[in-house]
């Protein structure tokens, strides 16, 4: 008998460490200093509201020395000290944001995400903080030239995004290659294996920056296109909030500051 | 042609000492790699854990039906669509079904559903290996323990599954590895694991060799790990056969 207590009472322990490693996990996932351990924390709890994002859209939101920072970052701080909480960052791929949203993982999307019609019918968008544009990045001396090239080309997208409904809708009988990052698409526009990529304007900038010598963005705009944060479908309360800290950070100029800081950035590198 | 040889082989080692230097050393980028492993291996030691005893449980039901099919039938319903439905879909799928449709809200964190999720798929496959094991054991030890008076948990417990379990050690090891890389995938949940880690770096980079080279030597130093305690049990296990 005190053999079976023994394998039960061994049994309940293991699965009592369970939660306690959900708890004292290497927390990389979330915080926006990761590389060191920390406490996971519920975004219903006290003191934190929590953004999802897809953290490789330089320069709204990419990693940098262990932390992930960007434009989209700096807007969030602003709403979690509008809320009086600290802001936690959860990088996933862009894709799943929606589903991020529905689940209740996070209390808000930035993710340089576009509002769109079929977005709208699945979240709730606040007030637009950027205009962008879809453009187009292709190999140096490429023979496309523009728009109109584009047509029967391979076309590399970011899954989800409007460049992929834009080449989805447009080229339906050359679908585009879905990548689960852009990064990955410039690489195999540089190994060849695609003729061009659409992604965002503002970042395709950054891509290019990085990658000169291979790689040149064309100077037509696909579409225009207006960036705004995302929540979760009703959550009006939140909306507003972040409504005001847009319109605050407008009018006093912190808006166009911070888009500055991290153009020239973009620029110097 | 004896001349260009050293040339070659000195620029192969600054491109390579570049490389190490943009994908590890700047901006500390390695750490990507080190919180990664950190990660990878709390889950599987978790999901082992949970694998370890659901499996167990299961194995015990399923036998006992086998033995006398009148006994546990419920149960053994139960574990056979759970066997079922687990096997019969892939971890990432089963992955994100937990993440997104059942753990709702983030009452248990990120790390905890990938450890719930991965626990109970190798739950399954453990369950299936300890099975085999249990019924690879001759049917005269069960004869053997039952006529010295002893009851049926306790034949089991202290005769049968201990020598079920020695049996099926290579292929329960086995399944603890195949663990450690099925939780590469965990980045599709948003964790920072050890294959996310690497795509990190490749993604800062844009450089594929050294980020997915070095994942990929830390997996395997990792599993050779494990295969050398793996096999020291095994060695201090069979031990007694040749008394």
């Amino acid at each position: 008998m005190k053999k079976v207590k023994m394998f039960l009472a061994a049994t309940l322990a293991v699965s009592m460490l369970v939660p306690m490693a959900a708890c004292a996990s290497f927390d990389t996932s979330s915080g926006t200093a990761s590389g060191t351990t920390g406490t996971a924390a519920a975004s219903t709890a006290g003191g934190n509201v929590t953004m999802s994002t897809n953290a490789e859209f330089e320069p709204f939101e990419y990693k940098a020395n262990g932390k992930i920072v960007g434009i989209d970052v700096d807007i969030a701080n602003k709403v979690a000290a509008k809320l009086g909480k600290t802001l936690q960052v959860r990088d996933v791929a862009f894709d799943s944001l929606p589903a991020e949203l529905t689940a209740g993982k996070c209390d808000f999307v930035a993710a340089g995400m576009t509002i769109t019609d079929d977005r709208k019918k699945n979240m709730d968008f606040s007030d637009s903080y950027f205009d962008a544009a879809q453009a187009i990045i292709v190999a140096k001396g490429s023979t496309i030239k523009g728009k109109a090239d584009l047509k029967g080309k391979k076309i590399g997208v970011q899954q989800g995004t409007t460049g992929d409904d834009y080449c989805t809708k447009n080229y339906k009988d050359t679908p585009p290659k879905r990548y689960n990052k852009g990064a990955d698409a410039i690489s195999d526009l540089i190994s060849k294996r695609i003729d061009a990529v659409v992604i965002d304007d503002y970042s395709a900038q950054k891509f290019v920056a990085k990658n000169a010598n291979q790689v040149q963005k064309l100077s037509d705009a696909l579409t225009v296109e207006h960036y705004a944060i995302a929540v979760k479908k009703g959550n009006t309360q939140l909306v507003s909030t972040i409504n005001g800290v847009l319109k605050d950070m407008k009018s006093n100029g912190e808006l166009d500051k911070i888009i500055n800081k991290y153009k020239s950035a973009l620029e110097s590198d | 042609m004896n001349f260009t040889f050293p040339a070659v082989s000195m620029s192969f080692f600054s491109v390579l000492k570049d490389q190490i230097y943009e994908c590890l050393i700047k901006e500390n980028r390695y750490m990507y790699i080190v919180t990664g492993l950190g990660n990878t291996l709390l889950i599987t030691v978790f999901a082992v854990l949970i694998g370890v005893v659901l499996g167990t449980l299961v194995a015990l039901v399923k036998t006992a039906h086998q033995n006398d099919p009148k006994k546990m039938r419920v149960p053994n319903a139960i574990c056979s669509v759970y066997l079922t439905v687990i096997r019969g879909t892939p971890v990432l799928v089963q992955l994100m079904i937990m993440y997104y449709i059942i753990i709702v809200g983030t009452a248990i964190n990120d790390i905890g559903t990938a450890i719930l999720a991965f626990g109970i798929n190798s739950g399954a496959y453990v369950a299936e290996v300890i099975r085999s094991g249990i019924m690879s054991v001759d049917r005269g030890q069960t004869e053997a323990g039952r006529s010295l008076g002893l009851s049926q948990r306790t034949t089991m417990v202290k005769i049968v599954f201990p020598q079920a379990v020695k049996n099926v050690l290579p292929a329960i090891g086995n399944e603890f590895i195949s663990l450690l890389k099925e939780t590469s995938v965990a980045g599709y949940i948003g964790i920072q694991d050890l294959t996310k880690g690497g795509d990190v770096i490749r993604s800062i980079t844009y450089q594929p060799y050294l980020p997915l080279l070095a994942t990929a030597a830390v997996y395997l130093v990792i599993v050779i790990a494990l295969s050398a305690l793996l096999s020291k049990a095994e060695r201090r296990m069979r031990r007694s056969d040749y008394r």
